[in-house]
């Protein structure tokens, strides 16, 4: 666990994120955001864990992060996202979705959007859970039940999904440019396709068995139909949305509510979860046969069913290690990323070789290093 | 007017009250009593010493008690460089640095003391340690004389008194050369001292190769305070009067030592340079008769005693429950008397005595301290681990509790509920999920009303909220909600209403696809089975009766056995 430094910050963290990095430049990112909750003035603040204006002398300060600027938020920071390199997106726990902007001169923030009343009951607020953009557009999903489409820098909503879920809807992710998955809190997942009017999904699928609320998804960055999604049991599935209703693989993770699941961007053999538990697991596929690593847990896989359809195109060992999931063969590894006896790890966030993540006990831990 | 009052947990509700009923609206005040939680940068210490917290609580009991004593004595310089942490961030705010600085000061103390339990011998150092620690200003003044232009005509140049009052003779020895260099006549008085200085025995256990008993040293350090002894009667000094004070001091000598006060500052400085020089080889047990006679001495006899000398006296008395006594009262969180007397507790220190209320000191005071948490809308959560560290009353507080923190969002009932769920508070659960189940359905939420009531397993709200859909159904002739009822999977089973709706449901779905005889035999096993609310027989009857005239249906055996079901119940 070398390279983690833990940053006290007097808030809960409910979310973490990296600004993202242009694609040509090879940088590693230097600057994340994050949204507190459960605080009486909750807040969004940008970090730097960049060299430049950190003149520390002692060397256990460097790459501490160092506050930008800050900004009162109203309610609790649901969600987060960055829509492009100066605005954020925030989902708040009163129905209202903000977007903030982000000056670099000055090193201030200021509200450049607001939606106040975006997700409701027919009488009071309903929190607005989960927001997902792929600028400028940006979609929000709701305790309500709804799915609200906006555009950044137009005033009205673009599109409402009515009566989209009977429950409420925790997280949501875009499959393609004109689709997105959701997931609820019994269980389901749904795929919804812009093209098409109405109000239904295309496809529903849930697990045969116990229906476990699922609280996030995150899709395949190569490979559009493949899905990971963890939920109130700690459970990690992988989804093959072409295929039928059922997971493709099931493994043991975390003892408690899985709160967000990440594939790495560039890297997809790398998997990261986080959870209620206090742990934060790196998954790591590899398509040799070696001998696992002494810093590498196993852990117990149960196998639902084996892919039979190859997938077109990409990396056939790398994508077969999710679908198979065989901890026989020496393809999974997971690893904790953190000291243990922690409170919640609400989000974590990973670009390049950096990984953020905040937790219930008011800490934020940067790690710079991550073995990918 | 008058004041009415009524206690929280945390906090007193103030209101003005006429006796007579009258119009207007009173206001009522909120008074807290303990501003600190509300403290940015304090919050700061009281997440990270959690982490210690519960660290401590960890390590294994069947450890043997030499491997342990060590990991206490880390666990507490841990808690103290939280401390330190953040006094270094609250530079501004005096107030509250005095304090950090006052409790560090006595947490030092009692690891000196008690935890590390040094003996005699390295006690004193120990102590100088202490000493030095806090009072860090020695280096900047030196570095201050040193840098400067001429050191020696510096005028606080003769401060390297402070050097020597702190026993760091290298340090005194490297300023006093400088001087010498300015005073060659003087050069053989400096030679002189320079040598006593580097010859002072230090009880050192650590030297490779050569363990001291304490008898040696003591032999040795005798001697060595002869010589000088002899160095002052044979008046080597006498033509220099700092120099020959440095002498006196190396004797011990009380009245040189006093006449220095303002640089000791303190009586516990005074106490601790007295030791190095008159008993080095003082006992534990002797360290209270020397600490009250310096404070006797240094102090003015008018002033009255501030609550820190007297906790320190305490401490140098080895009296515990006194200091812990005294820091309850002075400071007005129970942060530091709390993981304090955790920590000596798991050192075996305490006696256990106990109390009229609460089970023992170490229960009692983090109770207080964990419900003081309890009542911040954010640090409550540390405050669960601290209850379950508190065997005989922490669950009941717990239990107390957990059910009146707010929520305002499913992500922090889900929270509350999860920690519930870890200590088998089942009733708590039930409750909370009833109150999220109620919330949900008045929003006309009924997927999310499902999902709470199934989490509770709370069959009876499960019922309940069949009963709405069934409501809706012959409301208006089509279910709502479809998505919800057309997967229930085995939540179906949780109560008769629900397997009712879902297998009723799949009887509309089957007709739908025109699977008659299926449809009827769903329909013929729903009437038998018994689960059909009373309300719905007509209905089940007339969905009956398009389904005789379908050729599939066997509607002979069909029909008497409607009739039966009809008769027979």
């Amino acid at each position: 666990m070398d390279g983690i430094n833990a940053k006290y910050v007097s808030k809960k963290i409910s979310k973490t994120r990296w600004r993202p990095v242009s694609s040509s430049s090879l940088q590693q990112p230097d600057i994340f955001a994050t949204g507190s909750w459960d605080n009486e003035d909750n807040s969004i603040s940008i970090w730097s864990i960049g060299e430049n204006g950190v003149s520390s002398m002692d060397d256990e300060f460097e790459g501490d992060p160092q506050l930008l600027c800050e900004y009162k938020h109203n309610g609790d920071v649901l969600d987060l996202q960055f829509l492009d390199q100066d605005r954020i997106v925030t989902a708040s726990s009163t129905g209202a979705v903000t977007i903030f902007r982000h000056h670099h001169n000055s090193q201030t923030l200021s509200v450049s959007q607001l939606w106040e009343r975006a997700h409701h009951y027919p009488c009071n607020n309903a929190p607005c859970t989960g927001v997902v953009c792929n600028s400028p557009e940006i979609v929000t999903v709701g305790e309500d039940g709804r799915i609200m489409l906006f555009r950044a820098d137009q005033e009205g909503v673009l599109r409402t999904i009515e009566m989209a879920d009977s429950s409420a809807i925790h997280a949501v992710t875009f499959l393609r440019t004109t689709e997105i998955l959701t997931v609820n809190s019994i269980g389901q997942l749904k795929l919804w396709d812009f093209r098409q009017p109405g109000n239904e999904p295309s496809q529903i699928l849930s697990l045969t068995g116990d229906r476990v609320p699922l609280h996030c998804v995150d899709r395949h960055p190569n490979q559009q139909h493949i899905v990971a999604t963890g939920g109130q049991d700690g459970m990690l599935c992988i989804w093959d949305v072409r295929q039928g209703n059922m997971p493709i693989s099931l493994m043991e993770a975390h003892t408690s509510e899985m709160w967000e699941v990440h594939f790495h961007p560039s890297n997809p053999g790398h998997l990261f979860s986080c959870s209620e538990d206090g742990s934060l697991l790196h998954w790591e596929t590899s398509s040799n046969t070696d001998t696992p690593s002494l810093q590498g847990n196993r852990i117990k896989l149960l196998i639902i069913s084996r892919s039979a359809i190859a997938p077109a195109g990409g990396n056939q060992s790398l994508i077969n290690a999710w679908l198979t999931g065989d901890s026989s063969k020496g393809h999974l590894e997971t690893t904790h990323m953190l000291p243990s006896q922690m409170l919640s790890v609400n989000s974590l966030d990973v670009l390049g070789q950096c990984l953020v993540c905040g937790t219930d006990g008011e800490a934020i831990y940067v790690n710079r290093y991550v073995p990918i | 007017k008058h004041l009415g009052f009524v206690w929280g947990p945390g906090d007193i509700l103030v209101y003005e009250t006429i006796y007579k009923a009258s119009g207007g609206c009173p206001f009522v005040h909120e008074v807290r009593k303990d501003e600190d939680i509300y403290s940015p940068i304090l919050r700061k210490l009281f997440n990270e010493s959690h982490h210690i917290f519960v660290g401590l609580q960890r390590i294994r009991e069947d450890l043997p008690s030499k491997n342990k004593k060590p990991q206490f004595v880390s666990i507490s310089k841990n808690y103290r460089s939280v401390i330190r942490a953040c006094m270094e961030e609250l530079q501004q705010v005096a107030g509250i640095v005095s304090i950090l600085l006052a409790v560090e000061l006595i947490w030092n103390l009692c690891e000196v003391l008690f935890i590390d339990a040094a003996p005699a011998g390295s006690l004193v150092l120990h102590l100088l340690d202490w000493v030095r620690l806090h009072k860090a200003d020695v280096d900047e003044k030196a570095r201050e004389v040193l840098a400067s232009e001429s050191p020696a005509e510096h005028q606080a140049y003769w401060d390297v008194i402070s050097y020597v009052l702190q026993g760091r003779m290298d340090e005194a020895r490297q300023v006093l050369v400088k001087q010498a260099a300015l005073q060659p006549a003087a050069r053989v008085m400096f030679k002189l001292l320079d040598n006593l200085l580097m010859k002072m025995p230090i009880f050192n256990v650590h030297s490779p190769g050569e363990t001291q008993t304490l008898t040696e040293f003591d032999v040795k350090w005798r001697h060595w305070r002869e010589e000088v002894d002899h160095c002052l009667q044979d008046q080597s000094f006498a033509s220099n009067r700092h120099l020959e004070d440095i002498c006196k001091i190396l004797v011990g000598d009380e009245d040189v030592l006093l006449e220095y006060k303002e640089l000791l500052s303190t009586w516990y400085h005074f106490l601790v340079t007295r030791l190095l020089f008159s008993h080095p080889t003082v006992k534990p047990t002797e360290l209270h008769y020397y600490a009250q006679s310096s404070m006797h001495m240094f102090l003015d006899t008018r002033s009255v005693p501030e609550p820190l000398d007297s906790i320190l006296l305490a401490a140098f008395e080895f009296d515990i429950h006194q200091v812990i006594k005294d820091c309850s009262i002075a400071l007005n969180n129970w942060w530091f008397v709390g993981h304090l007397t955790d920590l000596l507790d798991h050192c075996k220190l305490l006696q256990s005595h106990n109390l009229h209320f609460g089970s023992n000191l170490r229960e009692f005071l983090l109770l207080e301290y964990a419900s003081g948490l309890f009542t911040h809308h954010s640090l409550w959560q540390l405050a669960v681990d601290y209850f379950d560290h508190c065997p005989e009353f922490g669950r009941v507080y717990l239990e107390l509790q957990i059910e009146r923190v707010p929520l305002d969002t499913e992500r922090k009932a889900l929270k509350v509920i999860r920690i519930c769920e870890q200590r088998q508070m089942t009733e708590q659960v039930r409750s909370i999920c009833k109150i999220m189940a109620k919330k949900a359905l008045r929003n006309n939420r009924l997927g999310s009303a499902l999902s709470w009531s199934i989490r509770a397993k709370d069959a009876a709200f499960a019922t309940l909220i069949s009963e709405r859909f069934l409501q809706d159904y012959c409301a208006k002739g089509t279910f709502s909600d479809l998505d919800l009822i057309d997967n229930l999977g085995p939540a179906m089973l949780l109560s008769d209403r629900l397997t009712f709706l879902g297998k009723y449901r799949e009887f509309h779905r089957l007709y739908g696809e025109k699977r008659f005889s299926d449809a009827a035999k769903l329909l013929l096993s729903l009437m038998t089975a018994k689960i059909a609310p009373h309300s719905f027989w007509m209905t089940l009857l007339t969905d009956a009766l398009p389904l005789l005239e379908q050729k599939e249906v066997n509607w002979p055996t069909t029909l008497t056995s409607i009739l039966n079901f009809f008769l027979l119940t």
